[in-house]
């Protein structure tokens, strides 16, 4: 499913990401890549953008991007 | 700016010279505070040529007084840029600059609490074969937060100095500054395998870089690693371009990638992530599991769908709180100084012109500027902690979604707020916007947004626009709440505009890191404020100093015969002239040529309207009471004996105050942050016509109307 699907406060795991070459390479440079658990920690009091929490950083992104990146929910 | 010769001649340099550092580090990591600390005060600012970006240079001393040049470049995740800022630390390490040869050494500083993302620009930079230092900086955070750091083992993992440290509390200084003073500094045990995949290409273009680009082997294959990750290579002016061999090289590659599907660019970061999980793994313990964090606490309020807000107002309500008030006696002391001082010279030198010019001209032109600067500088230190504290980037999510409607993104939202104070602390710091177009854009409109020097023309206008002696209170705040919200509605109307026409792009990927918060260095946080404040009095200064003076000529000349008023000789002065010349201009939104002369001269800062028309219509009057200045301006006709002050007439001054640009001073920052003419140009034209597009519409459709 998309990250921008993902209920907000569960975690999942990066699948793939839907655009490829460099278009999400400085997500990817910030430790975001395929088999990274993640967490959706919170929307924005306006419900975009998101932030997740990976590695221990917490990052921001639109659901518009959020759309071309698939995680794999963790049960 | 002028730079010690070894910096900015050419890339050779020689080899007895002391060696220069290049500072570099992930935004949020400690990087100015290090900086700094080891350069106190002897640091200098300007930009690197032909881009807006800071170039900070300073000096730090050894342990034996020996001088060793740093330069602070601007902080990076990677060096694969994304912005004008990136590129330029990009640029600078790999030696492509003309105007700043390649440092000799790199002192990489690194957030000790984050260690694994941390490592991945430090990976990059091992590449670039230059010795480096590695700084872990916040260990105290990093132990507070249950993690323990084997510094030696990194260090001997790496080959290279690894020193702990804290930057804010100049911990590890010594340590850092023996090993920057250290005659030989190995190189980095920095074995990594490019994969299978992608290492034909990268020799290849390795290759092209040495032989077309005239690159060292080692730097050639650095290059051709980031060749292969960079968007589009973000070019900057002043860095050499490549060649064109290379540049095919790098595209043909692409293109067949592309083609059988190889996801080159994630190949390499996660070869890149697998060497440093490795590493972190060898030097990073979790001693004890720690709970939730203070930030995520904090955040679950800052950050509420409800209270998110509440505090959001709050922060922002104090920040206006504290500009009007603790603004208010220092902004008084000034203007008594500044009067004082034009006194003292008046008795001291004899009448005459020189004297005008000095009085009139230079210190009231001046001063009534520097009114301005403690504001400016309250708006400064609030914008620094703001930043330093972390809560900028909250701000900033909170914001997005409401800015992205214009095309714009949260980091618009401090410097347009800042700007309601005043837009040159606003404008300044939209350096923290990456996107050049959103800069450019958040630059263009913050100045409609009303600031403080709108103030005195606002209630000028509200007293003689309504009948009676005393306004009521509601009528007033009514009125000014709608001339704010008139300047908010315009400013994200432009933005609107400016970003579907004349600044149309791709929007850029938004990606913003929410760092943890910090307790603020109050020190960097003053030493920050202080150097903005500086910049603005320096680089406007002279350009605020010469409009004075042009003003002050335009009054003072032609000389009216002796013992003129200064009403008369103010009338018959080139100023008056020059509002008799703009009346057919202006007569069609209502205005005369005696209030042609206060537009011409509020031309220096908005407020001064109040002071010339006082001048206009011989009334003393003082920002406390503008009684007597009423009076004289509801008595005022146009020569066919109608009255010139009508409430239409004042209600479309104030329209045309929203939107003119109407500011000397932020015309000559616009010019500094943009690099040239060719924005503040456009923005004083784009500005004041539309006041009078504008104000046009209101005064004739008000006069249709029958007001």
């Amino acid at each position: 499913m998309a990250l921008s699907q993902l209920p907000i406060g569960s975690s999942a795991t990066l699948r793939d990401f839907a655009k490829a070459g460099t278009a999400f390479i400085r997500l990817r440079e910030m430790g975001l890549l395929v088999g990274t658990p993640l967490t959706l920690v919170r929307a924005a009091p306006m419900g975009d953008p998101l932030e997740i929490k990976v590695r221990g950083n917490h990052l921001t992104l639109r659901k518009s991007e959020a759309d071309h990146i698939l995680v794999e929910p963790v049960a | 700016m002028a730079l010690p010769a070894h910096i900015s001649a050419n890339p050779a340099g020689t080899a007895s010279r002391q060696p220069v550092y290049a500072l570099v580090g992930n935004p949020n990591c400690g990087k100015s505070t290090l900086f700094n600390a080891l350069t106190g005060l002897k640091q200098k600012v300007g930009n690197y040529p032909g881009v807006t970006v800071e170039k900070k240079v300073g000096t730090a001393y050894s342990q034996h007084g020996q001088p060793i040049t740093v330069i602070d470049l601007p902080g990076t995740y990677s060096l694969a840029a994304r912005s004008p800022d990136e590129a330029v630390t990009r640029d600078v390490l790999l030696g492509r600059r003309t105007d700043t040869a390649q440092p000799d050494r790199i002192l990489c500083i690194v957030d000790a609490t984050n260690l694994e993302r941390n490592l991945y620009l430090v990976h990059q930079i091992l590449d670039l074969g230059r010795p480096v230092i590695l700084v872990l900086n916040m260990m105290d955070l990093a132990a507070r937060s249950g993690l323990e750091i084997r510094v030696d083992q990194l260090e001997k993992l790496l080959g290279i100095p690894v020193i702990a440290c804290e930057a804010i509390n100049q911990r590890g200084l010594i340590e850092l500054k023996l090993a920057m003073s250290r005659a030989d500094l190995a190189l980095a045990r920095h074995a990594w395998t490019v994969p299978a995949a992608i290492a034909p290409a990268v020799s290849e273009l390795a290759a092209a870089l040495v032989e077309g680009d005239r690159k060292s082997p080692l730097l050639a294959r650095a290059e051709a690693l980031l060749l292969l990750t960079d968007q589009d290579s973000v070019r900057v002016a002043g860095s050499t371009p490549l060649s064109p061999r290379t540049t095919e090289i790098l595209r043909g590659w692409q293109t067949r990638w592309t083609q059988q599907g190889t996801d080159w660019a994630g190949t390499l970061v996660t070869s890149r992530y697998d060497a440093i999980g490795v590493l972190a793994a060898a030097v990073v313990h979790l001693r004890t599991a720690v709970g939730p964090s203070a930030s995520d606490k904090i955040d679950a309020i800052a950050t509420h769908a409800l209270w998110g807000w509440v505090a959001l107002g709050a922060v922002m309500t104090l920040l206006f709180f504290s500009i009007f008030t603790l603004a208010e006696s220092p902004m008084k002391w000034i203007d008594a100084h500044v009067a004082s001082l034009s006194d003292t010279i008046k008795s001291a030198m004899p009448p005459g012109d020189l004297r005008d010019l000095i009085t009139d001209g230079a210190i009231g032109g001046v001063g009534g500027v520097l009114v301005f600067l403690p504001q400016i500088l309250i708006l400064f230190f609030f914008i620094g902690l703001l930043e330093s504290t972390g809560y900028m980037a909250r701000a900033a999510f909170i914001m997005d979604r409401l800015m992205s409607r214009v095309g714009l993104n949260g980091k618009s939202f401090i410097p347009m707020l800042s700007s309601y104070a005043c837009a040159i602390p606003g404008i300044m710091a939209t350096r923290t916007i990456e996107d050049p177009k959103d800069r450019l854009v958040t630059i263009l409109v913050a100045p409609l947004m009303s600031c403080s020097a709108r103030l005195p023309v606002y209630l000028l206008m509200i007293a003689a626009l309504v009948p009676g002696e005393r306004v009521p209170i509601f009528t007033k705040v009514g009125i000014m709440l709608f001339m704010y919200a008139l300047g908010t509605a315009g400013a994200f109307f432009f933005a609107w505009l400016f970003k579907r026409t004349l600044l149309k792009g791709e929007p850029p990927l938004m990606i913003m890191e929410l760092p943890p918060y910090r307790l603020p260095g109050i020190k960097d946080v003053a030493f920050h404020m202080l150097e903005r404040a500086w910049i603005f009095v320096r680089r406007a200064g002279t350009v605020i100093l010469g409009i004075s003076i042009i003003l002050w000529f335009l009054s003072a000349y032609p000389k009216a015969p002796a013992g003129a008023t200064p009403t008369a000789q103010l009338a018959q002065s080139f100023a008056g002239r020059a509002g008799h010349a703009i009346e057919p201009l202006i007569k069609p939104i209502g205005f005369d040529w005696q209030i042609g002369i206060g537009l011409i001269s509020s031309f220096a800062a908005r407020e001064v309207f109040v002071s010339t028309m006082g001048v206009v219509f011989n009334a003393e009057s003082s920002s406390e009471n503008t009684a007597p200045l009423r009076t004289a301006l509801l008595g005022a006709k146009w020569p066919d004996g109608r009255a010139l002050f009508t409430p239409l007439v004042c209600f479309t001054l104030m329209i045309f105050y929203v939107f003119a640009m109407q500011c000397m001073s932020t015309i000559a920052v616009v010019k500094r942050e943009t690099n040239g003419w060719k924005w503040p140009i456009f923005q004083t034209l784009y500005m004041t016509g539309t006041a009078w597009i504008l104000s046009f519409i209101v005064y004739q459709g008000g006069r249709a109307l029958g007001f």
